[in-house]
């Protein structure tokens, strides 16, 4: 399955669960790949600080615990940062769901390989406490998981085993980083129905 | 009569910071103890100092103003969370600051960065004040204001026996 494919399944479904949904997504060609499938200002994307995405994500959860947050990740990025798995756990927010893209390579740098093909990170989120854990390695797969993931006991984890290489036509992110800011704390800000 | 360290978090509310976060360090470990104790504050004990700096992030991006705890040592672990997130997103936040190493009276690991950390803030850009009992009401208020301005982070620097009861 390749990367942008799976990086638009989980955004569609992620839109259809609705509007009350935050994304953060990692640096790199993920967040690149879910700007250039559908961009909206829930969507909060990073274009440094590698490794700190659920960080952010996690912080977000926690003081809006009536929003779904979504954290798009990716196996460098999980890896770097590998204890905020830790935190994740041990803070428990019932609204924290975690999408990481596995290709055990960093694709943003030219694919060199990672270490995740030895160290399975669903097996490191489950032991860490995630209450709900999944990998996936199809399409089909792909599909099913996505019919209850997000309503599934969080923290949750679903890891998609995508393949190596870049889609072409993939574009940059293009608002600035501190306009990024403003819509999305706009958004996220905004009283809900459900607050 | 209040601790230092319930005068100092009771005066950062004052100021508006409603979200806590950082890694301990002894200088301040009277501050440490009370955001353990009472749950009202919401401490999140984070496991390095840049992953403090990502959930203070979020917390801002979710409405929240931020205070970040950690020893000078994670000054250094924090810098690329702070120029390719932080400075770049318009991410404010207070950063308090031991200053181990200060004077280079201290452990060997320290000595270095107590010596640079002032050049380091400064190379960074980042505004700081050092904590002093006589200035840190004029201090934290100055800080604040420019750190709203500017939404960018601010740092206040915490000696030794400042904050540790």
């Amino acid at each position: 399955m390749k990367r942008a494919f799976a990086v638009a399944r989980v955004a569609d479904a992620v839109d259809v669960t609705g509007a009350d949904c935050l994304t953060v997504v990692c640096n790199g060609m993920i967040g690149r790949e879910l700007y250039t499938h559908a961009d909206a200002p829930s969507r909060f994307y990073m274009i440094g600080s590698m490794g700190l995405a659920s960080s952010i994500g996690l912080g977000l959860a926690l003081v809006q615990p009536s929003r779904t947050v979504v954290v798009f990740d990716g196996d460098g990025n999980v890896l770097m940062n590998m204890g905020a798995l830790g935190s994740v756990a041990a803070a428990a927010p019932p609204n924290f769901y975690h999408v990481v893209f596995d290709n055990a390579a960093h694709g943003s740098t030219g694919d060199q390989r990672t270490i995740s093909d030895r160290v399975p990170l669903d097996a490191v989120a489950r032991a860490a406490g995630y209450r709900s854990v999944v990998r996936v390695r199809d399409e089909q797969a792909l599909t099913d998981a996505l019919r209850s993931f997000l309503h599934t006991p969080a923290p949750a984890m679903l890891v998609v085993d995508v393949e190596r290489g870049n889609q072409p036509g993939i574009g940059r992110v293009e608002p600035s980083p501190s306009e990024l800011t403003a819509r999305f704390r706009a958004r996220a800000t905004l009283k809900t129905r459900s607050a | 009569m209040a601790s230092p360290s319930r005068h100092f978090l009771d005066l950062l509310e004052q100021h508006g910071y409603n979200f806590f976060t950082g890694v301990p360090c002894s200088l301040f470990e009277g501050v440490t103890r009370i955001l353990d104790a009472e749950p009202r504050y919401g401490y999140v004990s984070a496991v390095r100092e840049d992953s403090a700096l990502g959930l203070a992030a979020g917390a801002y991006l979710g409405g929240r103003q931020p205070v970040v705890f950690m020893q000078n040592s994670g000054l250094g672990v924090s810098m690329n969370a702070l120029v390719s997130l932080h400075q770049i997103y318009d991410i404010p936040a207070l950063l308090a600051v031991s200053w181990r190493g200060e004077g280079g009276k201290d452990a060997p690991e320290h000595l270095i960065m107590g010596d640079v950390m002032q050049p380091f803030l400064q190379l960074l850009q980042i505004p700081y004040a050092v904590f002093d009992p006589a200035t840190l009401g004029a201090n934290v208020e100055r800080l604040t204001r420019v750190m709203r301005e500017t939404r960018r982070p601010v740092a206040l620097v915490v000696g030794k026996g400042r904050l540790q009861s």
